[in-house]
């Protein structure tokens, strides 16, 4: 089974380099020169290895948050609204920690950004649970809802004058930088690494994981086996907007030091693509994340070869080989059509 | 005199499913104008036979003449088996439930006039097959309308009017009330005597005796056995099984318990005036009221579909009731969770375990968990040596095969599914009320009286239990009384010794008041 997924992802991705290769060529580029270019600038050194562990800081939190759900039969695409909020909590809260210690000062700040994508992240399972109303559109309505309000509120409220950001965070709410080669990697590449962790053992090791699993699978052997599957789905749809609101961790915490318009502004849906490749098992949303964070990295390294549309196109081309081969999709789709 | 070609004809059929052989040199021949019947325990290889015939399954060795065409079963197709005259009706049936059943008949094969679908022409066709074989259906009906036998009879005219001559059938009664069983069994007469024939898998034996012209018996893969119209239950099953099993299984009383009158006691369950809505088309149940005390065992009879499905639920709490009450020992429970009534000492096995007994995905040692996930954690962690001693140990008290807690629940057969379903209600600490719907369902012999058995010790053990069941002898031999369900209601409840068939089969259909 495992191996099955293996090989099943590594031929979709030969497909995808295949593909990426003819487009090179139309370009008039070498493959080999290009690929050998983006993986000196991301692999090869230092500063280029800590770009890659900066950009794939949110697409593990991201990935982990759509996993969660899937495991509990839920679609969530709303990571990206649970972010935004996430982040820009993180941001307020870590604005007033001056003077508190770094550890509750981070801590408060992570509290924060998980809470509030939480609560993001509950209100569609909630609409699920109580009217039936699916969690689907439910989530892609609220990622504009969230994000206007957020601007709103920012600009009324909180944005520093004339710009769109909040005022900066506390020296003691900032994650200390990994130091690599003054890469934007910091330690929370390590806080998302803790929560890949945290998320297996949930799902593996705990009743709670179980009860997800079971209503994931079959619902009604699960609501049989005495599973509230009301209380499930929103507690499911309220750890999975808990995960992406942790995204502020790597890019409010450890970077910018306040939350800005647009920051992180994507990986909510590059973390289904994650999700996906790693076929929704936690421990490996870090080779599948670091994928993803070695090709937005490696784009800008290869920008003056070929255009960074063509490598987008890569990555778009990596996300539908990995979706076709993807049994939950397929299952997916199916129930679509039932 | 001339010489009749059996219409069906197969021979070294073999096939291998990882170290297990599936089919063993397996060799058949079906005279036209008769009913085979292929029997024996789950997992004897009988489905997989009949899907490579008609080509689902490839063989790894094995021929075929379909009316001396031959045939390579290692290269067949569905596509070649239609071309044969060959049709398949599946146990699960294969319709689509918004479409209208002429659709579903068409379906794949449209016929069309000047570019258009032509319905009407294939809706006269069908009510000609129906005349003409005693399938009446309406063809203009929605699928998601009609009873189970009358969806089982779209299938067959779905067959028949795709030209089929040879009809495979998997398990025809498995899903089928006592009554629709007698209706098919009338088509199927109509059918070969129409010079069609037909082959069956089933396990029960007293409906292969009841329509075979010839009876094939299959054990671990080949064949042990061929008999000839009229050989008795006794000789078939101990062919099936092995003698000694079969013994049991033949010994077993067919009519009541000793001490068969209802135990003293406090009632551990009381329902009164239950009223649930309808579900699915089905009926709800209406006004219904029973008590049941520690050892006593209260069964449901009554064709699919007048309520006894939405009592199990409702009583599990899987569905929520209209009025009425339902005390579990002594504390009203009417609207409580089903883990709250699984904490007061209720189980429960369900009448569809694929549906609500089981999660498919999951190993083995997971689905013993699911239900009792809450006596295997300490502070929300899984207790994963205890559940893994525990799960083990289920899985050889119930001689669930292979015995493997890693295996995934969809790679057992249904029999030893059920094995472990009701292993895990069976061995909850605390039980005192089992609701039990369809315990041997689809299960073979062998397992069936495994089943009963632990049912039977458990009751010993002073369980009280409610088991629905559409095998009337099922009833007799495990319940001290039998209520008939008929349109939501009680029809009667009649002491064991009283409910032959006749008696319950009059209260099923309604006939006597």
């Amino acid at each position: 089974m495992s191996t099955r997924a293996a090989t099943s992802i590594a031929i979709a991705l030969l497909i995808a380099m295949a593909v990426a290769s003819v487009l090179i060529l139309a370009y008039g580029q070498s493959p080999a020169h290009v690929y050998a270019v983006m993986l000196g600038h991301t692999w090869g050194d230092v500063y280029g290895l800590g770009q890659v562990l900066f950009k794939s800081t949110p697409l593990i939190f991201t990935g982990l948050a759509v996993a969660l759900a899937f495991q509990a039969g839920l679609f969530n695409i709303g990571a990206e609204g649970q972010l935004m909020v996430g982040a820009f909590f993180m941001a307020l809260v870590g604005a007033h920690c001056t003077g508190l210690p770094a550890p509750i000062a981070v801590s408060l700040c992570l509290i924060a950004g998980a809470l509030a994508g939480a609560l993001l992240g509950a209100l569609p399972g909630w609409l699920r649970a109580r009217f039936g109303s699916h969690e689907v559109i439910n989530t892609i309505m609220l990622n504009f809802i969230a994000q206007a309000l957020v601007l709103w509120a920012g600009r009324r409220f909180f944005f520093v004058e004339q710009t769109v950001h909040t005022p900066p965070i506390a020296d003691s709410a900032r994650l200390p930088s990994l130091g690599l080669a003054g890469s934007a990697a910091s330690v929370g590449f390590v806080v998302a690494l803790i929560a890949v962790v945290a998320v297996h053992g949930l799902v593996q090791r705990t009743r709670l994981g179980f009860e997800l699993r079971a209503l994931g699978q079959n619902a009604a052997a699960a609501a049989a086996g005495g599973i509230a599957i009301d209380r499930a789905i929103v507690i499911a749809m309220a750890l999975s907007g808990a995960l992406a609101g942790l995204v502020g961790a790597g890019t409010v915490l450890g970077y910018k030091g306040y939350y800005e318009e647009g920051i992180a502004s994507g990986s909510g849906f590059m973390g289904i693509a994650v999700a996906l490749l790693a076929r929704n098992r936690p421990l490996w949303m870090v080779p599948a994340a670091l994928l993803f964070g070695t090709l937005a990295h490696g784009g800008l390294a290869v920008n003056a070869l070929v255009p960074k549309e063509i490598v987008e196109v890569i990555q778009a081309i990596v996300i539908l080989a990995i979706a076709a081969s993807s049994s939950d999709l397929q299952r997916l789709a199916a129930q679509g059509r039932r | 005199m001339e010489l009749v070609l059996p219409a069906l004809s197969i021979s070294g059929v073999s096939k291998r499913y990882g170290d297990q052989l599936a089919n063993d040199d397996v060799s058949l021949d079906v005279a036209s104008g008769t009913v085979h019947a292929v029997v024996g325990e789950n997992g004897a290889g009988k489905s997989t036979l009949l899907q490579i015939i008609y080509g689902t399954v490839r063989a790894d060795t094995g021929r075929m003449q379909v009316l001396a065409r031959p045939v390579d079963l290692t290269q067949h197709h569905p596509t070649a088996a239609i071309a044969c005259g060959l049709g398949m009706v599946h146990q699960h049936f294969m319709l689509v439930p918004t479409l209208r059943v002429v659709e579903n008949v068409v379906l794949g094969r449209e016929p069309r006039q000047r570019g258009r679908l032509d319905l009407a022409t294939a809706a006269r066709d069908i009510a000609a097959l129906g005349e003409r074989f005693g399938l009446r259906i309406d063809p203009w009906r929605r699928i998601e309308q009609l009873t189970v036998g009358e969806q089982q009879r779209v299938e067959l005219v779905k067959v028949l009017w795709r030209g089929a001559d040879t009809l495979l059938l998997d398990e025809p009664t498995a899903v089928l009330a006592p009554t629709e069983v007698d209706d098919l069994f009338g088509v199927l007469r109509t059918l070969v005597a129409a010079g069609k024939c037909v082959l069956l898998v089933s396990h029960k034996l007293d409906e292969v005796n009841a329509i075979a012209d010839a009876i094939t018996v299959m054990r671990h893969g080949r064949v042990v056995a061929r008999m000839a119209a009229g050989a008795s239950a006794a000789e078939i099953a101990s062919a099936m099984v092995g003698a000694d099993v079969a013994a049991q299984v033949i010994a077993a009383p067919t009519a009541g318990r000793p001490g068969t009158a209802p135990r003293s006691g406090v009632a551990v369950l009381a329902v009164r005036d239950l009223v649930v809505p309808r579900s699915d088309g089905n009926r709800g149940v209406d006004h219904v009221s029973f008590e049941l005390r520690p050892g006593e065992v209260l069964g449901v009879a009554g064709v699919q579909g007048n309520g006894q499905s939405e009592l199990a639920l409702a009583l599990t709490g899987l569905l929520p009731v209209t009025a009425g009450q339902v005390r579990l020992a002594d504390v009203d429970v009417t609207t409580a969770t089903p883990a709250d009534r699984r904490g007061r000492g209720l189980g429960h096995i369900p009448e569809d375990r694929l549906l609500r007994g089981l999660v498919l995905g999951f190993d083995l040692g997971e689905n013993a968990l699911l239900g009792r996930q809450h006596e295997f954690t300490r502070h929300g962690l899984l207790a994963r040596e205890r559940i893994a001693e525990y799960a083990a140990r289920l899985i050889a008290q119930s001689d669930v095969r292979p015995p493997d807690p890693t295996l995934r629940g969809s790679s057992l057969s249904g029999g030893n599914q059920q094995k472990l379903v009701v292993g895990r209600e069976l061995s909850r600490p605390g039980l005192r009320v089992l609701i039990c719907a369809e315990p041997t369902r689809g299960v073979d012999v062998a397992a069936a009286a495994a089943i009963h058995q632990r049912i039977r010790a458990a009751v010993d053990s002073g369980v009280a239990a409610l088991i629905i069941s559409s095998d009337l002898a099922e009833l007799r031999r495990l319940c001290d009384r039998v209520a008939v369900m008929y349109r939501g209601r009680f029809a009667d409840v009649l002491d064991v010794a009283q409910a032959s068939d006749r008696t319950l089969g009059a209260l099923m259909t309604g006939v006597a008041a």
